[in-house]
């Protein structure tokens, strides 16, 4: 029996959105089933939540104070004992588990497979690499395989699965030589980080001034988005290039990416190619961007704008 | 105490990729090469903790054919001490690049081995958390913050949830990110400099490291481009869209 | 202030054909001389290759005499011309193939080779290095330096991290002198020291004005069925108009890859052309779209040539240094070649230099034997043979003057007892907006003809951010008070990086934006504002387009 374990990240309360990500990644590798495995110090909670995932066979807990924050040196060999039932284990491609993964691989004497962003087979994956300009088609040597999976590529497992909870304990020895001292969460003020944010407004040349900047700035808080900006604009003075969004500034995967006033240039859109679902709002409906937005709407930035905080 | 930087060769960010027509991978024939700009993080962090008294020498080590000497040089420019190259004409993987990091890690004895998070070519982000596993030595990736207190490392990290610190005990293996530094500007002067620092080169067979079972890559595409969607009549019908996507 | 100094024998500036023959030529000299020599050389780009940019067919004469085994030292001259069309393009869809009997002489490639110059760069850079020379790519010469007698002592490369307010930023690294006893500069054509060594020396007192083109290059990988190894293709008329000059060419080269460009003289008239829009539509003849229909066009790129050739070639020596390369513009516009005449007179400087540090002269001396050597070479004798092919061109148009070439090479070889001259400067040559006709080019397909900053991307040009412009004004209101409403503001157009637009502010009104970030260091603005307004300095070292296999 082949079965795939999916490594499940949380913040000790509630399961990360990216586990389920992880399980529709595993779903697709056709296997006979797929373990969500639960790591934590207190762990009944995101483990229920983690039953509900569609799909799930297992959900198992492994309980330990050891487990209060994930450490990668600490998780680590507790996974490696757990692998020994499974031909595959997967952990979504944050920065949890890309810490974690290669080193629960290489206990194991195997090679990773990185950012798996399609199943071809139990074997055969696609993952991106040069920052996604290209895409390698891989075969995982015979064994154990182990993986990341690139979570803007797999929509989230839905949630209405009910599956077991199986409490274990493991035979590890556990490290000493790291300690979690903190975590300061991200963003500085209520607006997320540009990188980290599921949704960004961005504004282009077309907005016009510095002032009228402040009318994006006002529909990304209404969102909860972060907000970004054209290389157009920032030349022009209108924001700092912190917010600067393309080639030479930041490259970004929200699920969803509003630009207004931003006409496409190449270099912006090298930027946005991973978002989910590109908006364009531009006045001039030969604009480069409508090209690859999923939806476009030809018409005043600042009347929609409007008409948007109205309807939210 | 010494710090080991591993350091990687690879196409320079400033460059356009592009994909073989052939599948065969992408055109790297007259294209410009660099040190990975993490890499080039790393070298540079391991500097600033030599600089500020907390280390003595600052070893840089590459792995891959002759050409990789360039990036060697770069390192030993802005102020490495010395440099080892390990040299082989095959690809190599993560894991066997950890495990010829242990085998330089084991002969050269470091307190900390600093390595870029990733490698901007194949993108893996693997080598430094292998290194980890194989030595059993705590690691501190995705670092944006080095502070050496004794014979322990204080590592912030960006993590998606925000900065995580860590406390580890050295030796230990560190990954430095974007963020942990501005790399200095290399002088002339210590360009001609470095051509003089040693550096020295070991054959791959000579250090008797068990290749890893490798990934096979089949073939290299262009990524699937973008189709233009839907164009909507007014922002009512954009609203409706963004809902039923549960965008908003 | 107080800055750090290196010194050298020989500071070369710029590791193009140029200044990488000398360098060759030094060190194989001094080594027969059992001379020791330190010599450097300086290059904007970030490595050696990244801003050269060069159709190219090379005449392997400099190379023959440089290396004679170039062929087993491995050089990458791998393509032979094995054929050689010309066509004249009649219309968007036409074109008559020149009989190879009606073809001036020159331009006849017989023994050349199509070339990646870039990477003809980086082989000598190999072979410079191999013998000793210093070579430090990613540092600009950003200002010459001058001993107290007025006579050149070395360059003062650029300083590093200064932020775009002028301040210094934690990365601060300052420029560094590096002093020589003779600076020889290879900056390309109108290299922004040159400029100003031909002011300080009045080196052009009996030269005409340089006049120069625009090349704007392409490479693509064709389909292999279309692909004819060592096929060269040259095309006059068609898009220009009888009274623009102009041409394109198309190389095959290795890899199923041609190189194609197209290039316009700067000392066109009607502000509403577009060199890149030219370029762009001369693509869509069939004699060219053809080769590239099912293509994928991986490079693009743009540089400044020089083609005013003998007459406008200022003097060479000046006290503590030499020009050489298109530096001081040795272009045979009949051939359409220049980099064999570049790495000749790079030779030269370097057997002057050499002959001058074996006879004992003291730093900084003037080194008039340069002059002498070039005008007693065979690059002089090229350019005096085809010295009127660019002046008929431009007086009598490309058609009538074509055929006056005709005449002037096949028949009298170049002995005509007369020389044409042209002396009104590019700049001087718009007429206003207001009088020419509007030129409307055809929107791009995205499959044979593109945008600009699509292209642009293509160059993989990237210069620090958060650094200070480097495209000056002397005057910041001209563009706006002289040049729009007289011209158009005609950099919007002549610039093929899209560096320079006229916006709207907030208030609506007219702004001039100048953005440098895009800038592939063609110098095309510098040459061709009318009002000579713009100047081009050197930006961060290492900024700039990183041109592979150009």
């Amino acid at each position: 029996m082949s079965k795939v374990l999916v490594i499940a990240e949380h913040d000790g309360a509630n399961l990360n959105g990216s586990t389920a990500r992880a399980v529709s990644c595993a779903a697709d590798l056709g296997l006979d089933a797929v373990d969500v495995v639960v790591l934590a110090a207190d762990g009944s909670a995101v483990a229920e939540q983690a039953a509900k995932i569609t799909g799930v066979s297992t959900v198992l807990l492994v309980q330990n104070p050891a487990n209060e924050n994930a450490v990668a040196a600490i998780l680590a060999p507790q996974i490696e004992a757990l692998a020994a039932d499974y031909s595959h284990v997967l952990a979504p491609s944050t920065t949890f588990g890309k810490d974690l993964m290669p080193r629960v691989a290489a206990h194991l004497g195997r090679p990773q497979i990185s950012d798996i962003m399609r199943v071809e087979s139990a074997t055969v994956f696609d993952r991106p690499v040069y920052a996604g300009n290209a895409v390698i088609t891989v075969e995982a040597p015979e064994g154990l395989v182990i993986g990341t999976v690139r979570t803007a590529s797999y929509k989230a497992a839905s949630n209405d699965g009910s599956a077991s909870v199986e409490t274990r304990s493991v035979d590890a020895t556990l490290p000493s030589h790291t300690r979690f001292v903190g975590l300061e969460s991200g963003g500085g003020g209520d607006r997320p980080d540009l990188q980290a944010a599921a949704k960004v407004v961005s504004g282009g040349r077309g907005v016009g001034s510095e002032e009228n900047f402040k009318a994006i700035y006002s529909l990304a808080d209404k969102l909860g988005a972060g907000v970004g900006a054209s290389r157009a604009a920032v030349d022009a003075g209108f924001i700092p290039n912190d917010h600067q969004v393309g080639q030479t500034g930041k490259i970004i995967a929200p699920d969803l990416y509003m630009a207004f006033g931003i006409s496409g240039a190449i270099q912006h859109l090298a930027g946005i190619k991973d978002a989910g679902t590109i908006v364009a709002i531009n006045k001039d409906a030969d604009a480069p961007i409508f090209e690859v937005a999923d939806f476009g709407l030809v018409a005043d930035l600042f009347e929609v704008i409007e008409e948007l905080e109205k309807a939210l | 105490m010494k710090i080991l930087v591993g350091v990687k060769r690879v196409v320079d960010f400033n460059v356009r990729i592009q994909v073989k027509p052939d599948g065969s991978g992408v055109a790297t024939d007259g294209v410009k090469m660099s040190m990975n700009p993490f890499d080039e993080i790393a070298v540079e962090e391991a500097l600033r903790i030599k600089e500020a008294g907390n280390a003595e020498e600052v070893i840089v080590a590459t792995i891959g054919p002759k050409a990789c000497q360039e990036q060697l040089r770069t390192a030993l420019a802005m102020g490495a001490d010395r440099a080892i190259h390990v040299l082989t004409d095959d690809e190599i993987q993560p894991l066997t690049g950890a495990r010829i990091l242990k085998a330089l890690a084991d002969k050269e004895e470091p307190q900390i081995v600093m390595l870029g998070k990733q490698a901007i070519d194949d993108d893996n982000n693997q080598t430094a958390q292998m290194l980890g596993a194989l030595s059993h030595w705590p690691q501190a990736t995705f670092a944006s913050e080095v502070k050496i207190e004794g014979n322990t490392a204080i590592v912030t990290r960006e993590v998606d949830a925000g900065l995580e610190t860590l406390s580890i005990d050295l030796p230990a293996i560190i990954s430095a990110d974007l963020r942990l530094n501005e790399p200095r500007y290399v002088k002339l002067p210590d360009i001609m400099k470095a051509k003089r620092k040693p550096l020295e080169a070991i054959a791959l067979a000579d250090l008797n490291v068990e290749v890893a079972p490798t990934v096979k890559v089949i073939k290299t595409t262009a990524p699937a481009k973008r189709e233009a969607g839907i164009k909507v009549g007014s922002v009512a019908e954009l609203v409706t869209a963004l809902k039923e996507k549960g965008l908003i | 202030m107080e800055r750090e100094s290196m010194e050298f024998d020989v500071v070369i500036v710029g590791a193009g054909p140029a200044g990488l023959s000398a360098a060759c030529k030094l060190m194989q000299l001094a080594e027969k001389n059992e001379q020791e020599l330190m010599v450097c050389v300086i290059e904007k780009g970030s490595e050696v290759g990244a801003h050269i940019l060069s159709g190219a067919v090379l005449e392997p004469t400099a190379m023959n005499e440089l290396f004679p085994n170039w062929k087993e030292l491995g050089a990458p001259l791998n393509t032979e011309v094995k054929g050689d069309d010309v066509y004249y393009l009649t219309g968007e869809d036409k074109g008559i193939r020149t009989p190879n009997f009606f073809i001036p002489k020159p331009m006849h490639n017989d023994g050349n080779y199509i070339v990646s110059m870039g990477n003809v760069c980086r082989w000598m850079a190999e072979q410079a290095e191999g013998m000793g020379v210093e070579i430090f790519p990613g540092f600009t010469a950003s200002e010459i330096l001058y001993n107290d007698d007025g006579s050149v002592k070395g360059i003062l490369t650029g300083d590093m991290g200064i932020a775009e307010d002028g301040s210094e930023k934690d990365s601060y690294m300052p420029g560094m002198e590096l002093l020589a006893k003779q600076t020889i500069f290879a900056e390309g054509c109108r290299g922004h020291l040159g400029k100003q060594l031909m002011e300080s020396f009045d080196l052009n007192k009996d030269a005409d004005p340089q006049h120069y083109g625009l090349g704007i290059k392409e490479v693509w990988t064709i389909d292999p069925e279309k692909h004819q190894e060592g096929l060269v293709v040259h095309t006059a008329g068609w898009p220009l108009d009888n009274h623009t000059e102009g041409g394109g060419f198309l190389y095959h080269m290795e890899n199923n890859q041609v190189s194609l460009g197209f290039i316009v003289a700067l000392n066109y008239t009607n502000p509403h052309l577009s060199p890149f829009d030219e370029m762009q539509r001369w693509k869509s003849n069939p004699k060219i779209s053809q080769f590239l229909e099912g293509g994928e066009r991986v490079s693009y790129g743009a540089r400044a040539v020089n083609k005013g050739g003998m007459q406008s070639v200022p003097k060479l020596s000046f006290p503590g240094g030499l020009l050489v390369g298109c530096d001081a513009g040795f272009l045979n516009g009949a051939k359409i070649k220049g980099n064999h005449t570049a790495m000749k007179t790079g030779m030269l400087a370097a057997e002057t230099v050499i002959e001058s540090l074996k006879a004992g002269d003291v730093a900084g001396k003037e080194l008039s034997l340069m002059d002498e050597k070039y005008k007693s070479s065979w690059v002089f004798d090229e350019l005096h043979k085809t010295r009127n092919f660019g002046p008929a061109l431009h007086k009598f148009g490309t058609f009538l003057g074509g055929t006056f070439s005709w005449f002037d090479q096949n028949i009298f070889a170049g002995k005509l007892p007369f020389t044409w001259r042209n002396t009104t400067p590019d700049h001087a040559t718009l007429k206003p907006a207001a009088k020419c006709p509007v030129i409307n080019y055809p929107k791009p397909d995205g499959k044979i003809t593109f945008d600009k900053l699509s292209s642009v991307f293509l160059s993989s040009t990237n210069h620090e951010e958060d650094q200070p412009c480097h495209l000056k004004l002397t005057d910041p209101s001209i563009p706006l008070s002289q040049n729009l409403p007289l011209y158009n503001e005609p950099a919007q157009l002549y610039c093929p990086a899209g560096v320079y637009e006229v916006v709207k502010d907030e208030e609506g009104n007219d702004k001039f934006q100048i953005n440098g970030q895009n800038c592939v260091h063609c110098k095309t603005c510098d040459i061709k504002d009318p009002a000579q307004n713009i100047t081009w300095v050197t930006p961060e070292g290492g900024g700039g387009p990183n041109y592979g296999n150009m």
